[in-house]
């Protein structure tokens, strides 16, 4: 079967004057027409530059160094950059966290849609001003044939996004891929924006990849979720399994260490010990293996391969393969222990 | 609550704020200015030992309620009363600057980049002349970042060589140098991520206990909020619009914009999350330079009526130790 | 992530011991983070500029040029000021009769590296105190425009508002003063009382060179004092100067302890663009006729002097003018490099 987007092995590095930042190693994950998928991370966890590499608007010492990216079935790693801006935009979109520093200032908001609108389908002006307005209501923006006139300052931060959404989904793409998009507004405007996306997703049946670093927005937007860490993935699969059976320790500790409204026992928060991992200085094996708990001496020096760890979820995590295994582990030996694992891997696969 | 008596202070609290008012001229045109209210008459009280939590989004003048309570900014109007006494311009003053400290929300400008760990932490002692020799300075800089956790070999690092959360409890180690009783928490964990801000709301939770310390903690994050603090005060527009119990104003919140606040933040749970009534507020926050006269919520409010437009509702106790700002709610 | 195929690799396709599935201890965690090495700004700053090897050679370049400046007039044979009628304009190691004939007798005589000048004076030794003054001037005028500079730009940029708004007319007035007009008045001023002055040092320096240094610290400050000025406002919307404020400090500590040393950097980049400028200034002035007293040289009245013998004796204009050049361009190269390495952020 086709994946509308095929995300395989992508790896992305930044050479910078102090050594190699491998932003993203081995990134493998697919996406199915009119799904909302997910990618949750903290900062530094490379979720924002794998976008960047799918739509390959890194800035300067950053490059895809392996892996392929498919739309449709068509590799997008190494086309010529010609190709790729027509993929950009047409097929898919972008929106950022910061608004204010995507839009121009100096045009009104309404010219740089109809730009937009205009290189991407070649309609005559005309055309374009009534697309722009259209959009506008479309995305909820009251008076749009004001609107246009206006110039990004005079637009709140929610207004903006909008106007931003507006702008990536004027061409109809296929994908947008939202970075952070609510993460600079407040928490009633954000579920302005959510609420709208959701519709609009509805509505036009593109597919979303939604990045952000709270596990709130994807708890209510997302069908399918990656987990990553320190340019890897934890593990991915579908909201429920991620949300409500994690198997990677990193994701356990993070839906851990979130305060709870609904408690009202005065408890103490389980946080994950230690700092974030120092890109610059990624540690052998698993990156998370410094601050897990359950951290083995398997996990210092192998990175942990992608399996399967139950229908529809996939998890990088070597506790997985310890208690799959659990005591029989010290009596099989290895061989065994791994011929069972690779049997109910594919069992679940199936 | 405007008093023709002079105010009594109830020994009860620690810190007492009363009509607190700020407002900052705005250059509108070439020659014009308006007034920002950013805090239009707050008045609230801090028990000793209690952790009161202050929410509301970007604008609504809670950073500057913590400001100006610690006498940053001069307040236009309003007393602040501390330990019994009025805080004021004068002698006083640096007694209560070494006894109310602040910590910040961004770890990277609060700090000093080119001090030491030690120096930076050390700044109120050296101001408040704490410490008679310099071995003394130095045990207590050790004592201080053993306290938040950092080891003392780290005293000679610079701050940029820190992540997120470790400039974040090297700002609190500042905080409790001049021993301090009361410490505004302004978003303290808002820039961290995830997996530190849980370290962090233990380790203030911690030293709250050990060192019986006072918070007012500044969020806009409501589940974060309800986790650290006792009560919580809710802001709009530069009023308070309500205070209680935090398990209260999460089961029982009164005013509208309190439960659009609460029904707006996104659970980490799927289920919960599809099943969740949400109330979407339409339109913006207006901006605090034209505030809307009434109720500063009635151009968002689905409740609002002819009254909300005219006069602002008072700030009353509804319930016992329930405070709400609005017209349609009453005892 | 259904009908998903990704090819299952074995977890334990390498022999695997099963001790690899103990828990790791603590140590073993902690051995895998370690922090960097520990680095202040200013030494940070100075290894970027390590790495620039332009800037690097005119480092090299301007220390050389400073010792032979300094240290060569100490144990050189010919000095300055003596005139000798026989030795006029000779070419580079070129030899007057009288020294030939001392040569033919064996005895050593030093060579004139450079020939000598109209008078028959040593020329490589002129353009050596030259190159001096002209060091000299450019960092006088750098200590000059850093001290002023700096204590009018911060207490500008500290207290703000009207005194602010006053003292940055000032130097907008400044700024539009011509420069070249207030020298040639000036020194035609401070002529008047430098003749009538006994002061030795003033003397030797004559009546222009004071004139220079007392523009430059009349005038040239003021663009340090603006970036300053301008770094400090910045500084004070910092969080850890209202830090400071919270726990008391004053203003005197602030302004000493918080943002001096966090304008460092534009300080020592406006001081190293300000010195090749100022020698330039110099040089400009003493070509017309504005600087140093005779018999004391510059570069830039020794490339005056140079011009009525220009088609016979060119060297006399090259080797003053390849001084001036070395140094400005070395400076220059040097402050661009200063730039890179102390604010990373403009380069890229």
């Amino acid at each position: 079967m086709q994946h509308l987007l095929e995300v395989k092995n992508l790896q992305t590095t930044f050479f910078t004057p102090s050594g190699e930042v491998r932003a993203v190693g081995n990134v493998s994950f697919n996406l199915e027409p009119g799904k909302v998928l997910g990618i949750v991370g903290e900062s530094g966890s490379g979720k924002s530059v794998t976008a960047y590499s799918i739509l390959q608007i890194l800035t300067h010492p950053g490059r895809i160094v392996g892996g392929s990216v498919k739309l449709h079935g068509q590799e997008l790693v190494g086309l010529p950059e010609e190709e790729m801006r027509k993929v950009r935009g047409n097929k898919i979109s972008i929106i950022f966290q910061d608004p204010m520093t995507s839009l121009n200032p100096v045009f009104t908001i309404g010219n740089q849609l109809m730009e937009a609108i205009i290189l991407h389908t070649q309609r005559p002006r005309e055309q374009a001003r009534e697309r722009a307005i259209e959009m506008l209501r479309l995305v909820g923006i009251n008076e749009p044939e004001k609107r246009i006139h206006q110039y990004a300052y005079e637009l709140s931060g929610g207004m903006r996004q909008r106007v931003m959404i507006a702008m990536a989904l004027a061409c109809e793409p296929d994908i947008l891929i939202a970075d952070e998009p609510t993460t600079a507004l407040d928490v009633t405007i954000q579920a302005q924006i959510l609420e709208l996306m959701l519709e609009l997703q509805k509505k036009l049946g593109m597919a979303i990849i939604m990045i952000t670093h709270d596990l709130g927005v994807i708890a209510n937007m997302c069908d399918e979720v990656v987990v990553m860490y320190a340019g890897r993935i934890c593990e991915r699969g579908t909201a429920p399994e991620i949300f409500y059976n994690p198997r990677h320790e990193y994701t356990r500790g993070l839906l851990r260490s979130i305060p709870n409204i609904d408690n009202d026992e005065k408890s103490r928060l389980i946080p994950i010990m230690g700092t974030p991992v120092d890109l610059l200085n990624l540690p052998k094996g698993c990156p998370f293996a410094p601050r897990c708990e359950r951290a083995m001496k398997v996990c210092l020096n192998q990175f942990p391969e992608e399996y399967w760890v139950a229908k529809d979820h996939i998890a990088s995590c070597w506790v997985n393969v310890l208690e799959k295994v659990g005591a029989p582990l010290a009596e099989l030996g290895g061989q065994e222990a791994a011929q069972q694992m690779a049997r109910e891997g594919e069992e679940a696969a199936q | 609550m405007s008093e023709v008596t002079a105010f009594q202070p109830d020994p009860q609290y620690l810190v007492q704020v009363r009509d607190l008012r700020e407002h900052f001229p705005i250059a509108t045109g070439f020659t014009k200015t308006t007034m920002l209210k950013a805090v239009d008459g707050v008045s609230f009280d801090i028990r000793r030992g209690e952790t009161l939590g202050l929410v509301g989004e970007s604008g609504c003048g809670k950073t500057t309620v913590g400001r100006t309570m610690l006498h940053l900014y001069k307040p236009t109007g309003g007393e602040i009363w501390f330990d019994g006494r009025k805080v004021e311009k004068g002698p006083t003053l640096n007694e209560f600057r070494r006894r109310a400290q602040l910590v910040f929300q961004d770890p990277y400008s609060s700090l000093n980049p080119r001090m030491t760990v030690g120096d930076i932490v050390a700044e109120p002692i050296d101001v408040h002349r704490l410490c008679a020799s310099r071995k003394e300075r130095n045990e207590r800089i050790q004592n201080l970042l053993s306290m938040v956790g950092l080891s003392s070999e780290q005293a000679t690092r610079y701050a940029h060589e820190f992540s997120g959360g470790q400039r974040q409890r090297i700002g609190i180690a500042r905080a409790l140098a001049s021993n301090p009783e009361f410490i505004v928490c302004d978003e303290p964990v808002s820039a961290l991520d995830v997996s530190i801000q849980a370290q962090v709301l233990n380790m203030l939770e911690d030293l709250q206990s050990q060192l019986g310390l006072t918070y007012l903690f500044i969020a806009h994050d409501l589940s974060v909020v309800k986790h650290i603090s006792n009560r919580i005060a809710v802001m709009y527009l530069g009023h308070m619009v309500e205070l209680a119990s935090s398990n209260e104003l999460h089961h029982h919140p009164l005013h509208p914009y309190t439960i659009s606040l609460l029904s707006a933040i996104p659970v980490p749970d799927p289920v919960k999350a599809r099943q969740q009534k949400r109330i979407v507020l339409k339109g913006d926050i207006p901006s605090p330079l034209r505030a809307p006269g009434g109720c500063p919520f009635n151009t968002r409010c689905s409740r609002a009526t002819e009254i909300c437009r005219h006069s602002n509702p008072a700030f009353l106790e509804v319930a016992p130790e329930h405070y709400v700002a609005c017209h349609h709610v009453s005892s | 992530m259904p009908n998903e195929k990704i090819p299952i690799k074995n977890p334990f396709s390498l022999q695997v011991d099963p001790d690899l599935f103990k828990p790791a201890t603590e140590e073993e965690k902690a051995q895998q983070v370690q922090m960097r090495e520990s680095v202040s700004f200013m030494r940070d700053a100075l290894r970027r500029l390590s790495r620039n090897r332009l800037a690097m050679v005119c480092v090299v370049l301007i220390l050389v040029v400073a010792l032979v400046a300094f240290l060569v007039p100490q144990f050189y044979p010919y000095s300055y000021t003596k005139q000798d009628v026989t030795s006029k304009y000779l070419h580079p190691f070129e030899y007057s009769a009288k020294e030939q004939a001392k040569i033919d007798k064996g005895v050593a005589v030093f060579p004139h590296i450079m020939g000598t000048d109209a008078l028959g004076r040593d020329y490589a030794i002129r353009v050596i105190y030259g190159t001096r003054i002209s060091l000299l001037v450019g960092i006088f005028s750098a200590l000059i425009v850093i001290v002023i500079g700096i204590i009018y730009g911060s207490i500008s940029g500290y207290f703000g508002g009207r005194v602010d708004n006053v003292m940055m007319r000032v130097v907008d007035i400044i700024y539009a003063l011509p420069d070249v007009l207030i020298v040639i008045l000036l020194s035609v001023a401070i002529k008047e009382m430098v003749s009538s002055s006994n002061n030795v040092l003033i003397a030797k320096l004559g009546a222009g060179m004071v004139s220079i240094f007392m523009v430059f610290g009349l005038l040239y400050w003021v663009g340090m004092a603006r970036q300053v000025r301008g770094q400090i406002l910045s500084i004070k919307e910092q969080e850890y100067v209202l830090a400071a404020r919270a726990t008391g400090a004053s203003a005197a500590r602030i302004i000493r302890k918080h943002m001096i040393p966090n304008c460092v950097s534009v300080i020592i980049i406006v001081a190293a663009m300000q010195i090749p400028s100022a020698i330039f200034t110099e040089s400009f002035l003493s070509f017309l006729g504005l600087g140093v007293s005779i018999p004391m040289p510059s570069l830039g009245s020794l490339a005056a002097d140079a011009r009525s013998g220009l088609n016979s004796y060119p060297y006399l204009l090259i080797f003053p003018a390849m001084s001036i050049f070395l140094i400005v361009l070395s400076f220059n190269l040097l402050g661009n490099g200063l730039r890179d390495a102390f604010d990373p952020k403009l380069r890229s």
